[in-house]
């Protein structure tokens, strides 16, 4: 998640990917025409068909993206305006993607076809290795090593990291913050939209109003592991999942969202910026 | 007036007026002022006021819930987002600790609204403390996070233990009594109005004092830049946690009177969209600026109510005024001044 570079909650984020989930669900229905009946099917078709899903998904994930930082952010950085303006603005942005969601689905939940017969590899030590689980784990670390790779070696990595640092003296140094900014939403849909595709292939449903927990957990991780910090974002989630399933176990599923914001300040009391420190130090107050 | 929406600063317009006046005339403003405000319940009943009439729910109703205990809790907000400048995402704690106050002390141990209200408002303003104590160490997003873990807290902890109802709630919640001959029930909704309107105005009065005061001073310094703040000798922590647990206690004050009112309550009614919402009343109206949060939330409060004819696209709607507004007047409707004239009222 590319929270970090921007410096605020992007609210309309838990939308790109409640969008994205009804693209792969449209994608997998309407256009390649799977219903629940159809029978599993296999090989190169069974690959090209998940491709299509997820790339598409990861598409327009991007550029509703775009769609946001255009209407909600732009013209208020322009007039630099503060941080909770552009909150707020978000915040509409949230609520008409949601709400236009909500009528057209007739605020019913949607489930996907299984195109994947999920299949198990075994079981080491009592855990399933199930195919879309191993999925949902090696999609996200090939995301993030790209992903590290980008912003750290690039050239556009580095102007992203650059405005994340301070906006005033890259601007200074000839980037075009705008520029920069549009791409960190465009990454951000990508990464979004892949997750969204991972979502329905491993739980087959969605909901209109599905973006909202997923985008607190999201945000969560993103603090666990450290603001604007691409390997602390990663590890951070990997921390969250882990820990709401084990609390889940231990005391009780009601139980698991206060046990993983108990440890969010705990662990927030003893390393103020996340597991790994913030990206950038103390540039703001 | 509005022609020049853009550059316009009305609080700066209304302020220099203001400046003009004497005691006298001021006093009579307010007066004035007051007693419209307090006219409102009638507006339906004449002809040009009438267009203020809510389609489906009952006008005097929308007025007490969500109007007036909008503004409320917004100026509650207000301290702690406007004047320290904390960004507290789980203010909807505070009304909610209120709220089960008022139900739980008065259908189990039969206690009356006017008994419950002090020791609800004290309970938020303790659990303000426990809040505040860990969370305020910290700045920005994650005091943003671990206010909102709070708030979803609060509301887990109501669904899941018995005492509250679980999430059914708790239904039978009695009206408070009358007080000298004033009934306050269904059938007198104008009456919880007043209600709310006189703790609006203690709120106000309370903000204004410590405004000008030695913590409204040390709340700006913090805002400001806290860093500085602190090298200066202003307790930071201790001021913070100040404004957290007096934005805490009009939050509790008005979780009480609401539950008292509405007579059941649940853990719906306390989710995390309540907090986004007073939040953004508070930054619609214009931040740290009192009647711009009054006016924000009087605004963002009526108008899901007014065009609720629009059922399916009414929150539609509700999002693109604000994406228009947010990018119209992005310091909100009526913004805070430039520097607030601090050190001129407080010489006096």
């Amino acid at each position: 998640m590319v929270y970090g570079v921007l410096r605020l909650i992007n609210f309309a984020n838990s939308e790109v990917f409640m969008i994205g989930t009804f693209t792969t669900l449209y994608i997998e229905t309407n256009v390649l025409g799977y219903t629940n009946l159809s029978k599993s099917i296999h090989g190169a078709k069974l690959w090209g068909s998940l491709l299509l899903a997820l790339v598409a998904s990861m598409l327009v994930s991007a550029v509703v993206a775009v769609i946001v930082e255009l209407v909600a952010y732009r013209r208020l950085r322009a007039k630099g305006a503060n941080r909770l303006a552009s909150l707020i603005s978000a915040i509409g942005v949230s609520i008409v993607l949601f709400e236009a969601m909500g009528i057209v689905t007739g605020s019913r939940p949607k489930s996907a076809p299984r195109l994947l017969d999920k299949w198990s590899f075994g079981s080491i030590g009592g855990a399933d290795f199930r195919i879309d689980t191993m999925l949902t784990i090696i999609i996200p670390i090939v995301i993030f090593f790209i992903l590290n790779r980008f912003v750290t070696n690039t050239r556009l990595g580095k102007s992203i990291r650059a405005v994340s640092m301070s906006e005033e003296n890259s601007k200074l140094m000839g980037i075009n913050i705008d520029r920069v900014i549009t791409l960190t939403f465009i990454i951000g849909g990508l990464t979004t939209g892949a997750a969204a595709f991972l979502f329905m292939t491993v739980y087959e449903n969605t909901v209109f109003n599905i973006g909202f927990n997923i985008g607190i957990a999201a945000f969560t991780a993103a603090v666990l592991g450290g603001i604007g910090n691409l390997k602390g974002a990663f590890y951070g989630g990997i921390a969250l999942g882990l820990m709401e399933q084990f609390a889940s176990a231990v005391i009780g599923s009601q139980w698991k969202a206060v046990t993983v914001f108990i440890v969010l300040v705990v662990v927030l009391l003893f390393k103020p910026n996340g597991l790994f420190g913030e990206a950038v130090q103390q540039t703001r107050t | 007036m509005m022609a020049n929406l853009k550059n316009l600063n009305l609080r700066d317009f209304g302020a220099d007026i203001w400046a003009g006046w004497n005691r006298a005339s001021r006093v009579a403003f307010v007066l004035f002022f007051i007693a419209l405000i307090a006219l409102l319940p009638f507006a339906p009943s004449f002809g040009l006021t009438s267009f203020l009439n809510t389609p489906i729910a009952s006008y005097i109703d929308v007025l007490v819930f969500p109007v007036g205990m909008f503004v409320l809790m917004a100026l509650g907000l207000n301290i702690v987002v406007g004047k320290s400048g904390l960004l507290d995402l789980g203010y909807v704690a505070f009304f909610a600790i209120g709220a089960y106050s008022q139900a739980i002390l008065s259908t189990l141990y039969g206690w009356n609204t006017w008994t419950v209200l002090p020791v609800g408002m004290g309970l938020a303003m303790i659990s303000g403390v426990i809040l505040g104590l860990p969370a305020l160490r910290l700045r920005g997003d994650y005091l943003a996070i671990i206010t909102l873990g709070f708030g979803e807290i609060v509301r887990i902890i109501a669904v899941n233990i018995s005492i509250t109802g679980g999430p059914n709630g708790l239904p039978g919640i009695p009206n408070p009594p009358d007080v000298l001959g004033v009934k306050f029930d269904l059938m007198h909704s104008r009456n919880f109005f007043y209600l709310v309107l006189i703790l609006i105005l203690l709120t106000i009065w309370m903000v204004r004092r410590f405004t000008i005061r030695r913590p409204g001073r040390a709340w700006e310094a913090i805002r400001q830049d806290e860093d500085v703040a602190s090298l200066m000798g202003v307790n930071t922590l201790v001021y913070k946690l100040w404004s957290f647990v007096i934005g805490a206690a009009v939050g509790g004050a008005a979780g009480v009177v609401y539950a008292s009112k509405i007579m059941v309550i649940s853990p719906d009614m306390f989710k995390f969209e309540v907090s986004i919402l007073i939040l953004a009343c508070v930054v619609f109206g214009g931040i740290g600026n009192i009647w711009g949060v009054i006016l924000g939330a009087a605004v963002l409060a009526y108008i899901p109510e007014r065009i609720r004819f629009l059922t399916e696209a009414r929150q539609l709607v509700f999002g693109v005024v604000l994406i228009i507004m947010m990018n119209l007047r992005p310091d909100g409707l009526l913004p805070r001044k430039k520097r607030e004239k601090i050190t001129e009222k407080g010489a006096k």
